[in-house]
């Protein structure tokens, strides 16, 4: 019988629910191990995941500074989907979503992943066709794609203004049915409890403070919880890329770390059922099971380490949610927080070998990582067995800016802050 | 009277009767009632239903903190939903509703969850409905089908879809002095800065200054501690330097000692003054912040702590004193403190039947056993409550006898008949903003507490904040924090005269009391002890891992009751002390604060609107308008009857026939002037600009310092050191940021200077064969002909009187020129062409046929230069200067930005002569039913008059080398598939012999 | 946030655009150096702690400053005219003035 099923559920009820075990035991580290993974967040544990279940190597430790799960993964919007402009995003973002499809089961763990749509809006002409040309070029790699008038728009979502009075009316839109939501928290329990399981040590309040190298070589890591060997060393920091990599001695990185504030209204009965974005403005928003309105924005814009946001960017959400939403302005915010992410120059990842001997990089998700997890990890356990990047994540070099192979879905340049 | 109103007392007008309603019934109640006293006073217990068992609940608290009375307030087709009843102040006609139930609050079939209760325990979501692996329901499927059930049993209330009429505003302030919350400590603390001369606000989330005194019962300098508040505040008003805000939530604390604020101006009126707002979304910018937000009473975990009867002691102690309320005739008290025996007091003086006091303690102090004794209440010490009886309302509970040091209960449980339980678990100060403003709380083990951080950020605590809960204390803190504020410091304090009752404000540690039945934590989200314990079990022991996993603090009052119990039963588990267990940190809002207030004036209003200085000649004369970016554009003059396309043909096909003119006046216009201009232009553009004639323009491409394409236009040369740079209407904001920055970072050597012209300039381009006669026609100060102007030449002349400058150079394809006059005159200037243009067939033209004649003409606009395209991909090649260095030129020629496969402009024509679409991909092998491979998408498309045919520009992988090949569009979004061949993008006049003329 | 512009005065963070780290040197116009073009155009110091950074008083006197500012607490340590020498920071003064 599975761990996790509603017959355990009934079993485990009926004596009192004492018998569950840890989802993921708590171990002390090991001198050595085969592989170690920087981070304890959804990629860092998708990563050993995959290690495990594709590649056997189960030797393999994951270090999380604090508690796991407590980076991005845990403080993002939760939206997943795979609508990219340009093929080397969409190729693995559709990658990543049928391993979504998946998931609950795969990793016996209800990661409730509800895939209950995402729907760009047009309020231009112009914006309608930037839209279709992403559409059509997700239908051209096979990935579901369909544009929207604003009936249909009206009939999905009843509670937005569609009215030809807005200041920005809605002429249309672009639906990816099968995008959707899931429970963050539950996607890094679930690896954890998947990558524990078959092996996988994962180590909290462990926090990296150090590399060992032999020349070159990285050759393992200090912690705080003493010296760690390994054959290999893989970064998944995200937000925290910059001052591992400083660690390491390399200071420069096509990375900025900025802050993203997310918020949630309290709980109401359910009124928005997909996935929705402005087109005027940064704006996105769904609902959760819980029956609160997840939604955030823009970027606060400059380099911040701290998860804390600031005002201005609380003003202008609210103000775009309300453009969409009029019925919304007596609805409260309850909770607003900010994540540090890791953008990158082109507002791509970087899933690539190196850049020292024994390193291996998995960073540069901008705002985009959560809906990756699981592809990120595929991905870069394939690169960390094979020491070659899988054809998913081969256009994610280290390099490719200075190649002059920017893979700029948005079209805007070396400008982190834009992406 | 109310049953349950006390004779006399509390600070309600019992001379003034309301009148509202609640669940579709009538009550009345007091000017000075909340919802909740009045509905108490009325005999009501149950008020709401909880998250996930839909428990019957009551009134759990008298404040911001409620978890359980939760209603919807009604106002006409507007609704509010989840608004704690203890913080609705009552008017006439006041509408509410119960929430979270079906079919009513009393008969809720939600209920049935209970019957799951073991089975719903923390992480349940997680551990099944993975579904079939095969089927119908596979994958993530059954997952859906079950969730599309609990979405609508979850959720509290309704949030309506009807926009709300209401208007918010937004303040600005500033101060010396913020003193947040106004019992003795904040009311003392700003009396002090006030009366050094201070800038000082002082906000009260509450209706009325005074905090604990306000029901205290106290007696301060010889006056009942209500009546000492209300003249300290009486007192404050009189100061111009004052700013009072009752009914104001800080809720915020943002870096910069910047604070947010919410004040709910008219709420509690049944029709809002003239002008007022619903809220005001305050902004407050304090040199030094004083936080005096008191604390909180922190429930105890029994089981049955839960049922509607079951309340926290100063609640019901603040009903009774405050509004005159008694929440119950047969009152009894469970505690592991002093601070229930004040209560117990209080309610016995109010009227009511105080029946025991149950108190964990084995020991009590002579003082305790008195105040018991004053309330003739019975003394259970080392006892505590094992069980709560009644249905949806309280009868009774179950004492036992309990030992604190290993919480072992033992001997018969005895019963009490009570319709009313306070409990008292110790109070938390509230140090949500100072804990916002950075730092980690320390725990306090005397006071069983987290008390305030170390100051990150520019404030002083004052009060209960502090863990100074005595009054005494609490005044002698805010007068020191007031002071200190301002940088004075004041000569010593007479001590003032306060009586009160006695009290240790240390509780003993307990938490929670271990017996069969479930005992809540979180009382909205029906968090129990043993769901913490389970949450243990499974490894979920971080603070962080617990909220998450069983949502305990997540609900409405995020976790203001249930943090501290939820840490101390996990510490429990642990065997660990409750700090090594952590404390989370606290985010805004302190409570929760309407998005309606934050939008403020951007509510209905988000962006500015741009309009040109001719727009409303064109809404005059038939436009329709098209929105770009923040601008209105004229999109056709449509004839009656016209279709869109057919006015961009007729408007196209006239212009090049005869003449038309266009508003161009939304061009992005920077003016540079400086000893250095040329040479920054030839730095700025990728071809030259320091060869430039005085009196000539020239079209010019800006790269990105990474080598792709930015922004093109045209620039003229007004004097020796006068250039006016024309911009796309989308970039000339960025355009000019990029100057900027140049100028002012790079290379502040360069002498120049860039000022944005854009509004300061109309612009009309007018073209055609016709155009020159046209201007001649009207021109006045000037010749235009081909001597005098000759393409690319700039004159000076008057039109209609107006001062205009000329330049011609053409989009369309056809000689054309470019008018500018001041915007004041725009329309003046405008209308004048018109005129003179009638006699020549002149047509005013839109977008449409804009985009139409420069698809024909295969020029570039923002739809090709996308942030991915470089000069090269654009044919633009013979615009890079190979003679000096500029911005991007020692970028753009590497690898990836040369190689063979990118995408090249091309034009495209429609074989099957049936329109094109914007976005349409480009394929070889056409299949439709799979469609793939991909080798490029049309960017602009439209119906050619000149050439009778659909035509498109599109950025083709392979680009020219393609020309003259066969292809198809795949576009199955819109189902659209054909034939199509790839021709050169200059489709017309290719060598420009129309606009040369 | 507030950044005290030098010529403004204190201003909230919603008047000023983020311009970047403010370590980096444009090779010049001239050089062939890809390495140093490549650096000056993708790489970025990313300190957590405090960070030289250039800011523009877009929405006031539009000058460029280059800001010390902690990106851990968000604390501002200086602001100066980003043109660097006192002589340009005072013509900008006295520009914006007249």
């Amino acid at each position: 019988m599975a761990e996790y099923s509603a017959f355990s559920l009934l079993k485990n009820a009926l004596t009192g629910n004492k018998d569950w075990k840890p989802a993921w035991r708590k171990p002390d580290p090991k001198a050595s191990y085969d592989v170690i993974v920087i981070g304890g967040g959804g990629h860092g544990l998708s990563t050993a995941y995959y290690l495990a279940k594709e590649h056997g190597i189960t030797n393999v430790a994951v270090l999380e500074k604090g508690w796991l799960g407590s980076g991005n993964v845990g403080r993002n919007t939760t939206a997943v989907r795979s609508n990219y402009l340009l093929p080397a995003n969409t190729r693995f973002y559709e990658h990543s979503m049928k391993l979504w499809e998946n998931l609950s089961h795969d990793l016996n763990y209800n990661v409730m992943f509800s895939q209950r749509g995402c729907l760009n809006l047009a309020h231009t002409p112009a914006q309608f066709d930037d839209l279709a040309r992403r559409g059509n070029a997700m239908r051209h790699l096979g990935v579901d794609a369909e544009l929207m008038t604003t009936a249909d728009i009206a009939r999905l979502v009843p509670a937005l203004d569609v009215s030809g009075s807005a200041r920005f009316p809605v002429i249309g839109g672009l639906m990816q049915r099968r995008a959707g939501t899931a429970r963050h928290d539950a996607v890094a329990w679930g690896y954890a409890r998947g990558a524990d399981r078959r092996g996988v040590d994962i180590v909290e309040n462990c926090e990296v403070t150090g590399f060992l190298r032999d020349g070159d070589r990285i050759t393992g890591v200090t912690t705080t919880r003493g010296e760690i060997r390994a054959k290999k060393v893989a970064l998944a920091v995200a937000g925290s890329t910059g001052r591992v990599m400083q660690l390491a001695g390399i200071d420069h990185m096509p990375i900025e770390s900025h802050v993203l504030q997310a918020f949630v209204s309290e709980s109401l009965k359910p009124i928005i059922d997909t996935i929705l974005t402005f087109g005027m403005g940064h704006f996105y928003i769904s609902q959760s099971d819980k029956g609160g309105l997840v939604y955030g924005g823009d970027l606060d814009g400059y380099n911040s380490y701290a998860q804390r946001g600031s005002l201005p960017i609380v003003d202008e959400v609210m103000s775009e949610m309300l453009a969409l939403f009029p019925g919304l302005a007596r609805v409260r915010m309850l909770r607003s927080w900010g994540g540090v992410c890791d953008m990158s120059m082109d507002g791509s990842p970087i899933i690539t070998t190196g850049p020292l001997p024994g390193m291996y990089l998995n960073c540069g998700w901008c705002y985009g990582g959560f809906k990756a997890t699981p592809a990120s990890g595929w991905c870069f356990a394939w690169t960390i067995a094979k020491d070659e990047p899988h054809e998913f994540n081969a256009p994610f070099t280290l390099d490719r800016f200075y190649r002059g192979l920017v893979i700029d879905d948005k079209g805007q340049g070396a400008t982190p802050r834009m992406h | 009277m109310s049953p349950r109103r006390s004779d006399a007392g509390g600070r309600i007008d019992r001379l003034r009767t309301i009148r509202f309603i609640f669940d579709g019934a009538p009550y009345t109640g007091h000017a000075g009632d909340t919802l909740a006293s009045a509905l108490l006073a009325n005999g009501v217990s149950l008020f709401g239903r909880s998250f996930k068992y839909h428990r019957p609940r009551g009134v759990l608290s008298a404040g911001v903190e409620e978890p359980n009375a939760l209603v919807t307030v009604l106002r006409g087709e507007v609704r509010e939903p989840n608004i704690a009843a203890t913080m609705i102040e009552i008017y006439d006609g006041l509408t509410a509703v119960s929430q979270n139930r079906f079919p009513s609050l009393s008969w809720d079939v939600g209920a049935v969850n209970q019957l799951g209760g073991k089975v719903l325990s923390a992480g349940f979501y997680y551990k099944t409905f993975m579904g079939p692996v095969f089927g119908p329901l596979k994958g993530t499927r059954f997952w859906m089908f079950c969730e599309h059930f609990i979405r609508r049993a979850a959720g509290l209330g309704r949030a309506g879809t009807a926009p709300d009429t209401a208007r918010y505003e937004r303040m600005n302030a500033f101060c010396d002095v913020l003193v947040v919350g106004s019992g003795p400590a904040g009311l003392i603390a700003a009396k002090a800065a006030t009366d050094q001369g201070a800038r000082v606000i002082l906000a009260e989330l509450e209706p009325h200054f005074g905090g604990s005194a306000n029901w205290s019962g106290e007696v301060i300098d010889d006056m009942p501690a209500a009546d000492w508040a209300a003249r300290t505040a009486g007192q404050l008003e009189g100061h111009d330097n004052v700013r009072l805000l009752p009914r104001t939530t800080v809720w915020g604390y943002y870096d910069g000692n910047t604070l947010a604020a919410l004040e709910r101006v008219t709420d509690h009126k049944e029709t809002p003054g003239k002008g007022e707002p619903r809220h005001r979304y305050w902004t407050i910018r304090a040199k030094t912040v004083v936080l005096a937000t008191g604390s909180f009473e922190r429930p105890l975990v029994f089981p049955g702590n839960d049922r509607p009867g079951v309340m926290l002691a100063h609640a019901a102690e603040r009903y009774a004193n405050e509004y005159g309320v008694l929440p119950g005739d047969r009152i009894a008290l469970f505690t592991n403190n002093d601070s229930a025996y004040r209560a117990a007091l209080a309610l016995k003086k109010a009227g009511a039947a105080i029946v025991a006091v149950v108190d964990v303690r084995p020991e009590l102090s002579s003082e305790m056993r008195e105040l018991a004794g004053e309330a003739e209440a019975e003394i259970l010490s080392g006892h505590a409550v094992v069980a709560t009886e009644g249905g949806k309302a309280l009868s009774g509970f179950k004492v036992q006898r309990f030992d604190m040091e290993s919480g072992a209960l033992s001997g018969d449980a005895r019963s009490i008949h009570a319709d009313c339980l306070l409990m008292s678990g110790g109070w938390s100060p509230t140090i949500h903003l100072a804990s916002q403003a950075g730092a980690r709380a320390e725990w306090n083990e005397a006071l069983q507490a987290f008390l305030p951080p170390k100051p990150t950020q520019k404030w002083i605590g004052a009060g209960a904040f502090n863990g100074h809960f005595k009054t005494l204390e609490a005044i002698l803190d805010g007068r020191n924090a007031g002071l200190s504020a301002v940088g004075a410091t004041g000569t010593p304090m007479a001590y003032p005269s306060i009586e009160s009752l006695p009290g240790d404000p240390r509780p003993a540690p307990v938490f929670e009391i271990k017996a069969a039945g479930k005992s809540f934590v979180d009382f909205q989200h029906d968090v129990t002890a043993e769901d913490v314990r389970l949450a243990h079990r499974e490894g979920f022991i971080s603070v962080e891992h617990l909220k998450r996993y069983t949502t305990l603090g997540m609900a409405t009052d995020q976790g203001k009751n249930s943090n501290i119990p939820g840490l101390a039963i996990m510490a429990e588990a642990l065997g660990k002390p409750i700090p090594e267990v952590g404390t989370t940190r606290f985010r805004p809002p302190y409570s929760a604060v309407s998005i309606g207030s934050l939008a403020a004036e951007r509510f209905g209003d988000i962006k500015p609107e741009r309009l040109t200085p001719m727009h409303d000649w064109h809404i005059a004369n038939g436009a329709t308008m098209y929105a770009a970016g923040l601008w209105y554009r004229p999109m056709i003059y449509g004839l009656s009857g016209e279709t869109i396309e057919q006015a961009y043909v007729r408007e196209a096909k006239a212009t090049r026939e005869s003449a038309g003119i266009v508003d161009v006046s939304t061009l992005g216009k920077i003016a540079m002037q400086g000893p250095d201009a040329a040479e920054f232009l030839d730095r700025v553009y990728t071809n030259m600009f320091s060869t430039l004639a005085v009196g000539k323009a020239r079209y010019g491409l800006m790269l990105r310092e990474d080598g792709l394409a930015f922004d093109d236009g045209t620039t003229w040369r007004l004097g020796e050191q006068d250039f006016l740079m024309t911009t796309t209407t989308a970039n000339a904001g960025k355009v000019m940021q990029h100057l900027e920055y140049y100028l002012d970072v790079i290379w502040p050597e360069l002498k120049v200077h860039v000022t944005s012209v854009t509004d300061e300039w109309a612009g009309a381009a007018i073209g055609g064969p016709k155009a020159r006669a046209i201007l001649a026609a009207c021109v006045t100060g000037t010749a235009v002909d081909n001597a005098t102007l000759p393409f690319m030449g700039i004159v000076r002349g008057k039109i209609a009187g107006v001062p205009v400058m000329i330049c011609r150079l053409s989009f369309s394809g056809e000689m054309a020129f470019e008018v500018y006059c001041g915007a004041g005159y725009g329309t003046h200037v405008w209308e004048a062409l018109v005129e003179a243009g009638k006699p020549f067939g002149l047509v005013t033209y839109g977008l449409e046929a804009l985009g139409t004649m420069r698809i024909e003409k295969g020029h570039v606009t923002g739809a090709e230069i996308d942030g991915r395209t470089t000069a090269r991909d654009l044919h633009l090649d013979w615009m890079l200067s190979r003679k000096k260095p500029f911005i991007g030129s020692a970028m753009m020629d590497r690898e990836g930005l040369i190689a063979p496969d990118r995408l090249e402009l091309v034009g495209l024509i429609a074989l099957d002569n049936r329109p094109l679409n914007g976005g349409a991909h480009v394929v070889e092998v056409l299949d439709e039913a799979n469609p793939h491979d991909s080798i490029g998408h049309i960017t602009a498309c439209c119906y050619s008059p000149a050439l009778g045919k659909h035509i498109a520009l599109a950025l083709i992988k392979g680009g020219k080398a393609r020309h003259g090949s066969r292809a198809f569009v795949s576009d199955p979004l819109r189902n659209r598939f054909g034939p199509i061949e790839i021709v050169s993008n200059h489709f017309y006049d290719p060598d420009g012999s129309r606009m040369h003329g | 946030m507030l950044i005290t512009c030098p010529y403004c005065g204190p201003r909230d963070v919603i008047e000023f655009s983020y311009q970047g780290d403010g370590n980096r040197a444009r090779p010049q116009p001239a050089s062939q150096n890809l390495d140093a073009w490549n650096a000056y155009v993708y790489d970025r110091l990313n300190p957590a702690g405090d960070h030289n950074e250039i800011w523009q008083h877009s929405g006031g006197c539009r000058a460029h400053l280059r800001v010390v500012r902690n990106t851990l607490t968000h604390e501002i340590s200086s602001t100066t005219f980003a043109r660097g020498d006192h002589k340009s920071a005072a013509r900008h003064k006295a520009e914006g003035k007249s």
